[in-house]
């Protein structure tokens, strides 16, 4: 079953891949509304990719069963966190950067 | 897994440099956020410590309750502190590396971590507790086994402790005044329409996920003090989304203190029947006295019960004084 | 002598920290997350004392010889939830110097009482 762990490999890697990338651009992206945005890449589709590769290597069915719930429950879950700061934001008076060098109102 | 092992290392680090920003911080919420990051990287370590149980108890206390608790007191009061002056914080720092340095030299006495030979292992408390358990007792989680039943005096205590607690928190905030939710209140409430939705979807299965962890507490991590704080995190979730009222509504107050005081006396009661059935205090072997091990799960699942149905109770009853102390100033 | 005890000396820098911003701050609800980033790193060094290299947690099954010790794992669970008791009664008590001081601060809070005599 070699295939298989290549491509539960595959899939931790790029789980991996996208948790660094919201760290890095939690880090570096400008405003806030953007940095929301990377900060669910790491929760949905790091988290995500990452439950799925391990969902490859289970021995049983009972730890897949329990896999694919959290991966269920990660699903409904990170996209709602991050859309109500979003909402949040936008309800307090905070407006996304539409062009670089000047802020609007 | 004992020497310099990857993930030991990035989880260190992490708690680490979590514990010094929560230091350096001055914006509160962010201290109280990163105190709940803090909570939840030491679960995972205590998973690869083999304390499931605990990593159970830590991520569903440290990491909610907790952290909404710290939330809420924050919402009463300032949310910034002032920078601390050097006539603290140089005392503070020598005074704590000091202590430090003591630690550290008595370290030197402690065994090595993780090794099969030290005086922890080598007590014939563990052969008692890990083999015959299991034909004591007959239920595989032996966490759960000594928890309830060969230190069941500890845990009544405990369970005393959280009432004791709640009662306090009652008298320090609890006011009977209930004012009405405020306009702009509610309509934040309907604005967050994702949020509500999915909030209804998923708190009938945190409430059952809740009763499940409580039940199959003697198979696997859990027992009554996971169950009791993930049910109150559920009832605590609606009430954050739809409203105090919404919350008070499906648990009221007056109910909270009732069932308190119910899993306190379900527990102590287990000890008089015990009693009366001719044994010892929480001696659960005489409740079936032909069967001892039958007499010990009835025991063990009566008492964890109690312990559920108090913990719940109580977290739901610290939540509603906190978020209701606001209006009724 | 590091590979086999820097677990222990992670766990008391942690706690070292802990008091450090218990005993350093004056705001009173930091006092309070300094004093539960303490507690978690005392279980930390109490758990990490029960641990087996060749074991697993302690839930019987005929597939495993060795466990690690499930007593530290029991007097922990108490002392997490017992924790949270106090932590929430501390929480408690900082409402309530609030609305009687006007402040959380703890230097702001004495001033105030020696200046006035009492509290309002």
């Amino acid at each position: 079953m070699n295939v298989i762990l290549i491509a539960s490999d595959l899939l931790l890697g790029a789980g991996m891949l996208f948790v660094l990338t919201g760290a890095a651009g939690l880090y570096r992206l400008p405003e806030f509304f953007t940095r929301t945005h990377a900060a669910s890449i790491t929760d949905s589709a790091g988290a995500g990719l990452v439950l799925l590769g391990l969902l490859l290597r289970v021995e049983d069915l009972a730890t897949g069963l329990r896999l694919l719930l959290i991966l269920l429950f990660l699903m409904f879950t990170s996209p709602t966190a991050s859309q109500a700061l979003a909402r949040s934001a936008l309800d307090d008076g905070l407006r996304p950067l539409v062009r670089l060098g000047k802020r609007p109102r | 897994m004992t020497a310099f092992h990857p993930i030991n290392i990035a989880l260190f680090a992490i708690l680490v440099i979590t514990a010094l920003a929560i230091a350096r911080i001055r914006q509160l919420f962010a201290a109280a956020m990163l105190s709940g990051l803090f909570s939840l990287a030491c679960a995972c370590i205590f998973v690869l410590h083999d304390a499931v149980d605990v990593a159970f108890t830590e991520a569903a206390v440290g990491a909610g309750m907790t952290t909404v608790l710290f939330l809420c007191t924050l919402a009463l009061t300032d949310s910034r502190e002032k920078s601390t002056p050097p006539r603290r914080s140089v005392p503070a720092a020598l005074a704590a590396l000091l202590t430090g340095a003591a630690l550290i030299y008595a370290s030197a006495d402690l065994p090595k971590f993780a090794a099969a030979d030290t005086p922890v292992q080598q007590h014939p408390l563990t052969e008692r507790y890990l083999r015959d358990s299991a034909t004591e007792i007959g239920i595989p989680n032996v966490v759960t086994s000594v928890l309830a039943s060969y230190r069941g005096y500890d845990t009544l205590g405990e369970t005393v402790v959280i009432f004791t607690a709640a009662i306090a928190v009652l008298m320090l905030l609890g006011r009977t005044a209930h004012a009405k939710t405020s306009d702009a209140v509610m309509s934040l409430h309907t604005r967050h329409r994702v949020l509500r939705v999915v909030t209804k979807l998923l708190v009938p299965f945190i409430l059952v996920f809740a009763l499940y962890v409580q039940f199959h507490g003697d198979y696997g991590p859990g027992g009554g003090f996971q169950a009791g704080v993930i049910f109150a995190s559920g009832l605590i979730l609606y009430g954050l989304v739809f409203g105090l009222e919404a919350a008070r509504g499906v648990a009221p107050v007056r109910v909270l203190r009732r069932l308190v005081a119910a899993g306190v006396l379900i527990y102590g009661g287990v000890g008089v029947a015990t009693l009366v059935a001719g044994g010892a205090f929480l001696d659960y072997d005489a409740l079936d006295p032909g069967h001892p091990a039958t007499g010990q799960h009835l025991g063990i699942l009566l008492v964890e019960l109690g312990v559920g149905i108090t913990v719940a109770a109580a977290m739901l009853m610290l939540f509603l004084s906190f978020a209701g102390r606001r209006d009724a100033r | 002598m590091i590979a086999s005890h820097y677990s222990y000396w992670v766990s008391m820098a942690l706690m070292m920290i802990g008091l450090y911003v218990v005993m350093s701050h004056a705001n009173l609800v930091k006092k309070l997350i300094g004093l539960n980033v303490f507690q978690v790193a005392v279980f930390m060094l109490y758990i990490s004392l029960g641990k087996r290299a060749d074991g697993t947690a302690p839930i019987l099954d005929s597939a495993f010889a060795a466990y690690s010790h499930p007593l530290p794992h029991v007097l922990i669970l108490t002392a997490i939830v017992v924790g949270v008791a106090t932590t929430a009664l501390g929480l408690a008590l900082t409402v309530r110097i609030h609305e009687a001081y006007g402040t959380t601060d703890e230097d702001d809070a004495l001033k105030r009482d020696s200046a006035q005599g009492e509290p309002r």
